[in-house]
C-alpha cells in the first residue's frame, strides 16, 4: 500500500531541515565570531569589571577559551536541546526572553498578513473581474504605489493621520497603562493598538498580492474547465467564487510561503516604530548591546519559522490541489 | 545582436508608458544626486538655520529645516547620492555573487548543483532584514559595509535564475560544438552560455536596486547607518520624535524613497517586457 502523501512529505521536510538549521548555525556563529571583541567585552565594560582573575574566570564559564570548532559544536548541541544560551543583557535563557516576546510578534504577523490575504485577493480579484476598467486601473497604481513605499515610513504617516491629528487610534505600545475593564476591553484595547501596525507592515502585501492575483485570475479564466462550467449553466458568480478563486489562490499561497522571512523581518522594523514588545524590541536592544547569544537566537527560531511555515504551504498545496506532487 | 531588434526593443521600451514615467523620474533622482555638491556645497548635516522651519516659510530652505536647524533640502539632494550609490552597488555585489553560484551550480550540475541549491535555501530562510542588521552591527556603521550585506542577502534569486538559464542553454548545440572545440570550461561558461543567460537576470538585478533601496533606507532608518553621511532613511528616524510638531521633517524623505523606488520598479518592469517577451502579461 503507497505511503500517505502527508506522512511522505512530512518524513522528507524533517529531513531537509536538520541540515539547514545547522548551516544557519554555522553562518551565524562564524558571523558573530568575526566580530571584534566579544560579548564578553562588553559585558565587562558595562560592569566595570577590571579584576583579570574574574574576567579569566568568566572566559572559563563561557568557554571562550576553547577551539572555534569546539564552541561550534557545543553550540549545535545546545541548540539541538532547545538551548539557545544565555543572555546576560536580559539575565535569563535567550529561549525563554524569545518566548516572552513571540506571542506579540506572531499577533502583529498574523493579522498583517490576514489582512494583506484578505485586501490583496479581494482587490486582486475586482481586477481580474473588471479588467480595463476604472477599477482595474485604481487597484493597479495603489498596488505599485504601496510596493514602493517603506513599511516604517507608512507607519508614522498612519501614526500623524489616525493617531496625533484624528485622535482615533493611540500612538504605539500593545495595551494602555492602567487600563481596567473585563476580557473583552483588554481585547479591544489591544486590538485599537494593532490596527496601525497590522495596516502599516499588511499593505506592502496587499500589493503584491493584488497584482499575483489579478494575474493568476486572468490565466484559470482562460483555461478549458471555467469554459465548461460556465457551459453547464453556471453562473458567472458562481463560476469565480468557486471554480477560479480556488484555482487562483495558489500562486498567492506559495508567496505566502516564500514571504515567511520577510515579513518576520518586516515586522522586527515596525515594532520598533509602534513601542510593540515583540522579537523585533529584543532584536534592537540585542543588537546595540552586542548581545550575541540572542541575535544568535533569534536568527535560529526566525528560520524555524520559516520552515515551519513553508511545510504547512506544502500541506495547503495538497489540500488545494490534490494532483500537486509535494516534495 | 542584429541592429534591427534592437531599435525594436528600444521602441517597445519608449511605448511603455510606466516605464517612461520611471526612466523620467528616475533621470531627476540622478541629476539631483549629481548636482548635490554642486547646489548645495559643504557637508549637508551642518546646522544653517533655525530649527524647525516649515517647507516654504523661508525662500532659502524649500523644504524647511529639522530638530536641529539643518537644511532639509540639502540632505535630500546628498541623500540621493547615498540610495543611488548604495542601491547600485549593493545590486551589483549581488548580482555578481548570484551569477558566480548559478552558472557554477547550471553549468556542472549533479553534486555541485545539489550543494550550491542547498546553500541558496540556506540564505533564502534567513530572515532577510534581521541578517542584514546583524551583518551591519558586527562589521560597524559604514556605506561599504551596508552594501556588503544587502550584497549577501539579495543574491538569492539572482542564483536561481540563472542557475535556470543555464541549465536549459548547457546541452545546445553551440555550447557542444565550444566542447568539441577543446574550449574549457571557463570560457564557455563566462564567453558563451553567460551572454545568452543575461537578458532577464539584468531585469531581475533592476528590480534588487529597488529592494536595496528599501533595505539601506530600514538599516539607516533604525539608526545603524553611517552616522556622518545623510541620508533619507536616518531624515525619517531623526524625524520620528517630532511627529507631534513637525511632521513634514518624516514626510518629505519618505516621499522620495516612494517615488525612486517607484520608478525602478517601473523600469524593471518596461525592461522585462523588452527583455524576456514570453514573460510578458504575467
Amino acid at each position: 500500500m503507497p505511503e500517505r502523501p502527508v506522512l511522505r512529505l512530512l518524513r522528507r521536510r524533517l529531513l531537509q531541515l536538520i541540515p539547514l538549521l545547522i548551516g544557519v548555525v554555522v553562518v551565524n556563529f562564524c558571523l558573530i565570531h568575526a566580530a571584534p571583541g566579544s560579548f564578553l567585552d562588553v559585558m565587562t565594560s558595562d560592569n566595570q569589571v577590571t579584576d583579570p582573575a574574574l574576567i579569566a574566570r568568566l572566559r572559563t564559564t563561557y568557554g571562550l577559551d576553547d577551539p572555534l570548532w569546539l564552541q561550534l559544536l557545543k553550540y549545535i548541541a545546545a541548540v539541538a536541546h532547545l538551548d539557545l544560551g544565555f543572555s546576560y543583557r536580559q539575565n535569563m535563557p535567550v529561549f525563554d526572553a524569545i518566548l516572552a516576546h513571540l506571542p506579540a510578534t506572531l499577533i502583529l504577523m498574523l493579522s498583517g498578513l490576514g489582512l494583506a490575504v484578505l485586501v490583496g485577493v479581494t482587490a486582486g480579484i475586482i481586477a481580474a473581474v473588471k479588467i480595463n476598467t476604472i477599477w482595474d486601473s485604481i487597484v493597479s497604481v495603489l498596488a505599485v504605489v504601496f510596493f514602493a513605499t517603506p513599511s516604517f515610513w507608512l507607519g508614522i504617516m498612519l501614526t500623524v493621520l489616525f493617531a496625533v491629528k484624528l485622535r482615533w487610534l493611540p500612538v504605539g505600545d500593545m495595551t494602555t497603562l492602567g487600563a481596567d475593564g473585563g476580557t473583552f476591553a483588554q481585547l479591544l484595547d489591544v486590538l485599537r493598538h494593532l490596527v496601525l501596525p497590522a495596516l502599516s507592515l499588511g499593505l506592502f502585501y496587499a500589493a503584491i498580492y493584488a497584482r499575483v492575483m489579478r494575474t493568476s485570475m486572468l490565466e484559470v479564466f482562460r483555461l478549458d474547465f471555467v469554459r465548461t462550467a460556465r457551459a453547464k449553466g453556471l453562473s458567472a458568480v458562481r463560476v469565480t467564487l468557486f471554480h477560479v478563486l480556488r484555482n487562483a489562490l495558489l500562486p498567492v499561497v506559495t508567496m505566502l510561503g516564500l514571504q515567511m522571512g520577510t515579513v518576520l523581518a518586516g515586522s522586527v522594523v515596525i515594532e520598533t516604530v509602534f513601542a510593540w514588545p515583540g522579537i523585533g524590541t529584543l532584536l534592537f536592544d540585542a543588537v546595540s548591546t552586542r548581545d550575541y547569544p540572542m541575535v544568535l537566537g533569534i536568527m535560529v527560531l526566525g528560520s524555524l519559522m520559516v520552515v515551519a511555515a513553508n511545510l504547512a504551504i506544502d500541506l495547503c498545496y495538497l489540500w488545494l490541489d490534490p494532483r500537486i506532487e509535494v516534495g | 545582436m542584429a541592429m534591427q531588434p534592437r531599435f525594436e526593443m528600444m521602441r517597445r521600451f519608449l511605448r511603455n508608458r510606466g516605464a517612461m514615467m520611471g526612466s523620467l523620474i528616475l533621470g531627476a533622482v540622478v541629476v539631483i544626486a549629481l548636482l548635490a555638491p554642486v547646489v548645495y556645497p559643504g557637508d549637508p548635516l551642518r546646522i544653517v538655520g533655525p530649527a524647525e522651519l516649515w517647507p516654504f516659510q523661508d525662500a532659502r530652505f524649500p523644504f524647511g529645516t529639522d530638530a536641529l536647524g539643518r537644511d532639509i533640502a540639502a540632505m535630500l539632494a546628498h541623500g540621493a547620492r547615498t540610495t543611488l550609490l548604495i542601491g547600485i552597488l549593493a545590486s551589483a555585489a549581488s548580482t555578481v555573487i548570484g551569477i558566480t553560484v548559478g552558472a557554477v551550480a547550471g553549468y556542472y550540475g549533479g553534486w555541485v548543483d545539489e550543494a550550491a541549491m542547498r546553500g541558496t535555501e540556506l540564505f533564502q530562510t534567513i530572515p532577510n532584514l534581521i541578517f542584514i542588521l546583524t551583518i551591519v552591527v558586527i562589521l560597524g556603521p559604514s556605506i561599504a559595509h551596508i552594501i556588503v550585506a544587502i550584497g549577501v542577502v539579495s543574491w538569492t534569486s539572482i542564483a536561481r535564475l540563472t542557475r535556470a538559464e543555464f541549465l536549459t542553454l548547457r546541452n545546445r548545440d553551440f555550447v557542444q560544438a565550444c566542447r568539441a572545440m577543446g574550449l574549457g570550461d571557463g570560457a564557455i561558461i563566462v564567453g558563451e552560455i553567460l551572454p545568452n543567460a543575461l537578458p532577464p537576470v539584468i531585469v531581475l538585478s533592476s528590480l534588487i536596486i529597488a529592494g536595496a533601496v528599501l533595505f539601506e533606507s530600514a538599516v539607516s532608518f533604525l539608526g545603524l547607518g553611517d552616522p556622518n553621511v545623510a541620508s533619507w532613511g536616518k531624515l525619517i528616524g531623526d524625524g520620528r520624535e517630532l511627529i507631534r510638531t513637525s511632521w513634514y521633517v518624516c514626510t518629505i524623505p519618505g516621499l522620495a524613497i516612494v517615488v525612486t523606488v517607484l520608478s525602478l520598479n517601473l523600469i524593471g518592469d518596461g525592461l522585462n517586457d523588452v527583455l524576456n517577451p514570453r514573460l510578458r502579461d504575467r
